[in-house]
């Protein structure tokens, strides 16, 4: 199989680390992780991979929330490391509250980051993809996509919504060579579950039937199936990893 | 892996079977099939197989007999080992619309398809739950997720069998044991590319977005994905794999 190059966007997260060291260990992948513009962490990340042997990751700034951004960003990538060949669109972000309470600008903070961020990655990928007749596209969606979660009518939006880019994505690509899919993780641990107050989150892992957090690793596997050959006949699949949590 | 595990797949002769059983042994698993007792050609079977290199120990099962299932279950255990993986793929067809659809029709479909996920599994859970870690894999089809014409035998036993999953993989989460029920598509089994060329390219293929059918690789690898470590956390899921045939 050929050295393939992996967009990881929100690569620099509690998922998106895992998700890039899983495929960086495939295949001698080159994986390249999307932070956002100036992010203070850049280096410091970047100098784990590389301690922890991983020189085939790399870095790419971008705001994924601005269209323009992103172009520039891919154009940047293409040039400096090749086209794109698998995309994770992975930067997410939270700003819960009840929707009586909620503003306008945490509406639009997480619908521009969870959803829209899809659109304006993905666009400039998707012809580079089709034009070389293989491409692998994998949306982190959630459990609270699929079940609706209290507090979370924007993210809950947002996360059902990039499925619905998935499918629809899917089909008009299917005869391409380029799948399209979407995982949809329960509650995982990483710094910001692990942040949660441990009353609440004792609550939260109670109403797991499995009793326990998913790890990053178990995601970052999942992703790395959907991005094989082998998963070529997967595509416009939703794939719940959530413990038992929420079962469609 | 620690030891090598033993998985059991029903079913194990047929066209999806045989890859499944050729695939997940050359991953490492030992594999015993089951096949019908109806079934004349075993011999020949388990000879060509040998040929190709597999010594793959073949019982024969009905499996719509819980007593013929506890029986030979026990058979298996004794000879080959605990059995830590069960892949419930038998199944069979009764075609006809619902008008014309007899007793026995609906009967056979379901003591087949849906009856034998009980006849089954009821013999190894037990041990799975004791050693603290199992697979069951339910097979089930597109056709159990959207319905078919002349198949509402096939349909109802299918969508049954992820019935079945959900509920038992809530029952046994915090065992180790996960369930899943994994969704094909129209596969390129010896049954399917049976169908003579004009009806598979004037009926069949113009409902795959795809535009081909699925390899029995590809599913015997989403199986073997579902039986791994890292897919620990994945259990009550229904995984499409499709060519984007169907898509929820």
């Amino acid at each position: 199989m050929s050295k393939r190059v992996a967009l990881v966007t929100g690569g620099m997260g509690g998922i998106g680390t895992a998700v890039c060291r899983r495929l960086a260990s495939a295949n001698g992948n080159v994986v390249v992780a999307n932070c956002l513009p100036g992010y203070e962490k850049r280096d410091e990340w970047l100098a784990a991979m590389r301690a922890e042997g991983f020189d085939n990751v790399f870095a790419a700034e971008g705001d994924v929330a601005d269209f323009e951004s992103c172009g520039a960003m891919v154009r940047g990538i293409e040039s400096q490391i090749g086209p794109v060949d698998i995309l994770v669109n992975g930067a997410g972000i939270v700003r819960d509250s009840m929707l009586r309470k909620m503003s306008p600008s945490d509406w639009l903070a997480v619908i521009n980051t969870n959803l829209n961020s899809a659109f304006n990655v993905t666009k400039h990928l998707i012809d580079g993809m089709c034009e070389r007749g293989w491409g692998r596209i994998v949306n982190l969606s959630s459990v609270n996509g699929q079940r609706g979660q209290f507090g979370q009518t924007n993210y809950s939006a947002a996360k059902a919504g990039i499925h619905g880019f998935a499918k629809a994505l899917a089909q008009e690509v299917v005869k391409k060579g380029v799948t399209v899919n979407s995982v949809s993780p329960g509650y995982v641990e990483t710094d910001m579950v692990r942040s949660i107050r441990p009353d609440v989150l004792e609550r939260i892992v109670a109403g797991i039937p499995m009793g326990r957090l998913a790890k990053p690793e178990e995601i970052a596997g999942l992703i790395a199936y959907l991005t094989s050959d082998e998963a070529g006949y997967i595509t416009g699949a939703n794939i719940a990893i959530n413990g038992g949590m929420y079962m469609a | 892996m620690t030891e090598e595990r033993l998985a059991v797949v029903t079913g194990g002769m047929g066209g999806l079977g045989e890859t499944i059983s050729t695939k997940m042994a050359d991953a490492g698993y030992k594999v015993v099939v089951t096949y019908s007792p109806s079934n004349t050609k075993w011999k020949q079977w388990l000879e060509d197989m040998r040929g190709r290199g597999y010594a793959f120990a073949a019982f024969p099962v009905d499996v719509t007999d819980y007593d013929d299932c506890a029986a030979k279950c026990e058979r298996i255990h004794k000879e080959c080992g605990p059995i830590s993986i069960l892949v419930n793929n038998a199944g069979i067809t009764r075609d006809m619309t619902f008008k014309k659809m007899t007793k026995t029709d609906w009967d056979a479909v379901m003591r087949t398809n849906l009856d034998s996920c009980f006849n089954m599994t009821k013999q190894v859970m037990d041990g799975m739950i004791e050693r603290g870690w199992g697979r069951v894999i339910n097979v089930s089809s597109v056709n159990g997720q959207k319905g078919a014409f002349g198949q509402t035998n096939y349909s109802a036993a299918k969508a049954g069998i992820h019935g079945f999953t959900k509920a038992l993989a809530l029952e046994v989460a915090k065992k180790g044991v996960t369930v899943n029920t994994i969704s094909p598509g129209y596969i390129g089994t010896k049954m399917v590319t049976a169908i003579p060329k004009e009806i598979l390219d004037s009926k069949i293929l113009p409902q795959i977005p795809i535009g081909r059918l699925g390899k029995p690789d590809e599913v015997a690898g989403l199986i073997i994905y579902l039986c791994s470590e890292e897919a620990a956390f994945v259990t009550g899921a229904n995984i499409s794999i499709n060519g984007g045939q169907h898509m929820y």
